[in-house]
């Protein structure tokens, strides 16, 4: 039976815009909870560029797209906000009293009153390599992870790829397989030292084979694939293979918000500018993956879209309510919100 | 990066320039391979992550427009597709 649980607010995405907005609901004393397909927050900037500096966030000179994470986790956290990784949105339905009813993934049901969508690019998903007929083999004989260890158990695995996860599994998987051969566009990896070493002696040992190349085709039938043929320097080799692991980092795709019945533009959703609101009453979005005239993909237009999401969610959640606007600065009522008065 | 996504052609440019993703990969025209230059080591690392590098791919991001580029050419890479 799938896990229900009833909020004020679900917030599509743990990026630097949804987080916060967690600040600007808590406020209102509107209750978060968030749905993330990464295993932590920080959206992109703790996937794409966790160690590069940004110079735009206003009253930060410079800051890492991590420590702005780190630090916008701790700002919201007197609100306690609570978080639900690993996971995507497949559906939202409209029930008859307005509110909404969620599905992800993992077999939960979320009911809230308001729905913020702060999802960036949309979901990541693991980078497909443009190798034709790919997708008939996907999740039969190859895979972008490792679930399961037993099903690569004396199976001739071909890894692909010069990261940390290439890396990773290149050395858990050596003990159990009956082949496996590393493949890179070159012979320099961009993962941890310590693991390219260990990977080398391997290789010296001559348990594991180390080629560079890229790869080119693949051969097999009903999903199972029999050879993956490689481009190397050296000329084209076909290799006998049964798992096929590329591992060349994630990508955004827009994935089931499309499906939502809300407005589009080009892969962003179409919001007003008083509320960002969507063509839907009651579903928000906010920062990269909304679009409205003159915007920009910027991180503090997202902030500056939460804060004014917030009070229109407000007038949501609790109807008739007089809201009267106050300063953190100033007010005492929010100072005690936020755990400092 | 800016006036092949601008012009509206099939690029995902998904960082939109930070040298942070790779999806906005070209190969160069082998006669514009010396005016182009050659990727730095990031730009390299990054590479790493697409599955169709040859000799002549660079990043778009990463090449800096300029008079001396007039009539550049260019091939986008598979990679570089939106889906």
């Amino acid at each position: 039976m799938s896990t229900e649980i009833t909020t004020d607010v679900v917030v599509i995405g743990a990026g630097p815009c949804g987080l916060f907005a967690a600040f600007e609901l808590g406020l209102l004393d509107l209750k978060c909870h968030f749905i993330d397909i990464l295993d932590r927050p920080g959206g992109q900037c703790a996937e794409l560029y966790p160690e590069k500096p940004i110079y735009d966030i206003p009253g930060f000179p410079v800051v890492t797209g991590q420590d702005l994470t780190d630090n916008l986790m701790a700002q919201i956290a007197p609100f306690a906000p609570e978080f639900h990784f690993n996971r995507m949105v497949n559906s939202i339905e409209k029930q008859e009293d307005g509110s909404f009813k969620l599905a992800t993934d993992a077999d939960e049901i979320f009911h809230a009153k308001v729905v913020v969508i702060a999802a960036g690019g949309g979901s990541f998903q693991p980078k497909r390599p443009p190798v034709e007929n790919i997708e008939a083999f996907e999740n039969k004989s190859v895979f972008y992870s490792v679930r399961k260890m037993d099903d690569f158990h004396d199976q001739d695995v071909v890894i692909v790829g010069g990261s940390d996860s290439a890396l990773d599994w290149t050395l858990n998987l050596q003990p159990i397989v009956r082949s496996l051969t590393l493949v890179h566009r070159r012979a320099v990896f961009k993962a941890a030292p310590a693991s390219v070493n260990k990977m080398q002696e391997l290789v010296g040992e001559g348990k594991i084979n180390f080629l560079t190349g890229q790869i080119g085709k693949l051969d097999g039938e009903n999903g199972q694939i029999n050879h993956v043929h490689l481009i190397t320097d050296a000329g084209d080799l076909s290799l006998p293979a049964t798992r096929l692991l590329p591992f060349f980092g994630l990508t955004m795709k827009l994935g089931p918000v499309a499906d939502w019945g809300l407005e589009l533009n080009d892969n962003t959703i179409k919001v007003d500018t008083e509320k960002f609101e969507t063509s839907v009453l009651g579903i928000f979005a906010i920062g990269d993956i909304n679009w409205y005239p003159g915007k920009l993909k910027l991180i503090l237009s997202g902030f500056h879209e939460a804060a004014l999401m917030a009070r229109a969610a407000k007038a949501i959640v609790s109807p008739g309510e007089r809201v009267v606007f106050q300063y953190t600065t100033s007010s005492t009522k929010l100072q005690k919100k936020l755990g400092v008065a | 990066m800016e006036v092949i996504r601008d012009w509206g052609l099939n690029i995902k440019a998904e960082c939109g320039g930070a040298l942070s993703c790779a999806t906005c990969h070209v190969y160069v025209d082998k006669d514009w391979m010396d005016v182009v230059g050659a990727p730095s080591d990031e730009e390299e690392d990054m590479l790493d992550s697409v599955g169709d590098v040859r000799a002549n791919s660079r990043l778009s991001c990463q090449i800096l427009m300029s008079d001396a580029l007039d009539g550049l050419k260019l091939t986008l890479a598979p990679s570089a597709a939106k889906d």
